[in-house]
């Protein structure tokens, strides 16, 4: 068990380490100054140098890097090329309202697609779970930012409810916070709550016809019950792993839909930042990105040994 | 108190899965999904050599018109005609789809069947690196590709088609690894055939099916993040016609003009549901004796 834990941190930090190498070769290594980027074509040369200097530009690729990774390992994210604003504040202040979106809409998608999935799995032959397993096929092909103009157009534009777009800090006016809040969750709630459906059905058709299941009912359980406390367990580790899967699509779909809802959060400092040229920003940002996906998998690696026993033993 | 039948007590025979005689049995998704997307190619190939109007054409005097009359779907805010840039959009979609798709089936493929028939010390590391792109949506890798090089429909295919290798990759090596374990391959390796031969005549015959379904729901991916890119602006730019950016500039025009963003969220949802649909119904009707796990 342990030898198991200590190899998943191994895992995470070989993996954590290649990929900062590869967002790294990425932005240093591709054709492309970033301080004549930052200031423009028409920058004098004897400028574009100071800025070199200033950023440590000039030093080797490989001292850079290091410098750039010490500087990660102790939060310090460097300055903006552009504004020279310190990055990590600011990464600091958009990741909490990111997070905000991606942790009610992943709560909001379990809440809908764990009871509506095993419907449609308890009632796969019959019309009420084709209709929801149509529905949710539907959902599937409607990506977030696109959930979130038709909703904008129907709860704000046709109906006027609630606000169109737009950002208010929790602890300054929570009712506004509220309800800025709904339309863009919902549209990245729905979407994802479509997709893990798919995957509770599946999961739990499996586990409907095994045995033991079987054996629950035949000693006289009720469905439902017989489920809650045999099947949903086993049902469980196909879908933590596809909700793993699926961190990475929902914050990418938080970057647009960020934008769509006009919400300063990480993905419109990551878009700013492309526009601006801004590149140690875009680096910074799509490691953090990164990073929070390879985390999750980390943990859900380790949700699996709470889960299931059964993988404790193995090797 | 009598029991009503319950599934426990009927025939298992009842209960096994449905028969590969029946999976053969063409069903509803794939005749769906091969409709609409048969549909959009059609309206794609049509744009070529038919369309009511010039999609590029702006005309100040034709601004915002309703649907009806002349413009089937109206007009935008620059007075071009809708329906025709929808006929015309299908045309970047489709391309942005093919491109992506081709490039990370060429790549992903052959690197699923070496990742299979590597030795382990070699294999390995090498599904490790493929797992680590996956933490690269392609969106992600879009935006980055952008941020360097300029948005455009080129680096908007590449960037697509490279995050989608690592999904091929490791759905073939899962396909690789149970055709290596087969007799016939036993049997060509022990008729002398090199690694080669049995990778192209043997193991690609018998993942071609899992290839095929794979780059269905690939292009339904590609779609969609073809529709972001061009949403955000870092897509096909102007004046060519794309779903995602008449999106983008239906924006500002929510309040007076809502249909001009229906019309391409509809044809968006509506092309990517049919690849959706058709990579399911396909998955069904070949029957890979693969069976990929989910």
């Amino acid at each position: 068990m342990a030898l198991r834990v200590l190899r998943r941190i191994l895992v995470l930090v070989a993996s954590l380490a290649v990929s900062s190498v590869v967002v790294f070769a990425f932005m240093a290594v591709l054709p492309g100054d970033p301080a004549r980027v930052a200031l423009g074509v028409n920058a004098s040369p004897a400028a574009v140098a100071e800025l070199r200097q200033q950023f440590g530009l000039d030093q080797p690729l490989a001292q850079q890097y290091l410098q750039w990774i010490g500087g990660l390992l102790r939060f310090d994210l460097g300055q903006s090329y552009v504004s020279q604003a310190q990055i990590a504040p600011q990464i600091a202040d958009r990741l909490q309202v990111t997070l905000w979106l991606v942790i009610t809409a992943t709560i909001l998608a379990i809440v809908m697609a764990v009871p509506m999935g095993t419907i449609m799995a308890l009632r796969h032959r019959q019309l009420s779970g084709l209709a929801l397993s149509a529905i949710s096929q539907i959902g599937v092909a409607v990506p977030a930012f696109l959930a979130g103009i038709l909703l904008i157009t129907v709860f704000a534009v046709r109906l006027g409810w609630l606000p169109a777009n737009g950002w208010t800090p929790p602890a300054q006016d929570p009712r506004m916070f509220v309800r800025q809040l709904v339309l863009p969750v919902l549209s990245l709630g729905l979407v994802q709550a479509a997709v893990l459906t798919r995957y509770v059905r599946s999961a739990v058709l499996d586990v409907l016809r095994e045995d033991y299941l079987r054996t629950a009912r035949a000693k006289g359980l009720r469905p439902l019950p017989a489920l809650w406390r045999h099947g949903l367990r086993n049902a469980a580790v196909p879908v933590v792993t596809v909700l793993a899967l699926q961190l990475a699509t929902l914050l990418i779909g938080a970057v647009v839909v960020e934008r769509v809802f006009v919400i300063p959060g990480l993905g419109s400092l990551l878009l700013d930042s492309v526009s601006n040229r801004d590149l140690i920003v875009v680096q910074d940002v799509v490691m953090i990105l990164v990073l929070a996906v390879l985390l999750v998998n980390f943990l859900v690696d380790l949700l699996y040994l709470v889960i299931d026993p059964r993988m404790r033993d193995v090797r | 108190m009598s029991r009503p039948e319950s599934p426990g007590y009927q025939p298992p025979t009842s209960e096994v899965p449905v028969g590969r005689g029946a999976r053969r049995a063409v069903n509803p998704s794939l005749v769906v999904g091969a409709v609409i997307v048969g549909a959009v190619i059609a309206i794609a190939l049509l744009s070529f050599v038919w369309m009511p109007h010039d999609p590029t054409l702006v005309d100040a005097s034709k601004r915002l018109l309703p649907p009806g009359g002349d413009y089937w779907l109206g007009t935008d805010k620059f007075g071009r005609d809708v329906f025709s840039q929808i006929l015309m959009g299908s045309r970047t979609t489709l391309f942005v789809g093919v491109v992506a798709v081709g490039v990370a089936a060429v790549i992903g493929v052959p690197l699923g069947i070496l990742a299979a028939m590597a030795p382990r010390w070699f294999g390995e590391p090498l599904m490790r690196g493929n797992d680590l792109v996956l933490a690269f949506p392609a969106l992600l890798l879009a935006i980055m590709f952008s941020a360097v090089y300029g948005g455009s429909t080129l680096v908007a295919m590449i960037a697509i088609g490279v995050a989608s290798i690592p999904s091929f990759a490791r759905l073939i090596r899962s396909g690789a690894l149970q055709v290596m374990d087969t007799e016939y391959v036993m049997a060509a390796r022990a008729a002398g055939r090199g690694p080669f031969a049995i990778a192209v005549h043997h193991v690609l015959p018998n993942v071609s099916s899992l290839v095929i379904v794979q780059a269905s729901v690939s292009f339904a991916i590609a779609v969609l993040a073809e529709a972001a890119l061009s949403f955000l602006g870092y897509g096909t730019p102007p004046p060519t016609p794309s779903w995602g950016r008449m999106l983008q500039e239906s924006q500002e025009l929510l309040w007076s003009a809502p249909r001009l963003a229906i019309v391409p969220a509809v044809a968006i949802a509506v092309a990517v549901l049919g690849f959706n649909l058709l990579g399911d119904g396909l998955r069904d009707y070949l029957d890979p004796k693969l069976e990929d796990r989910r």
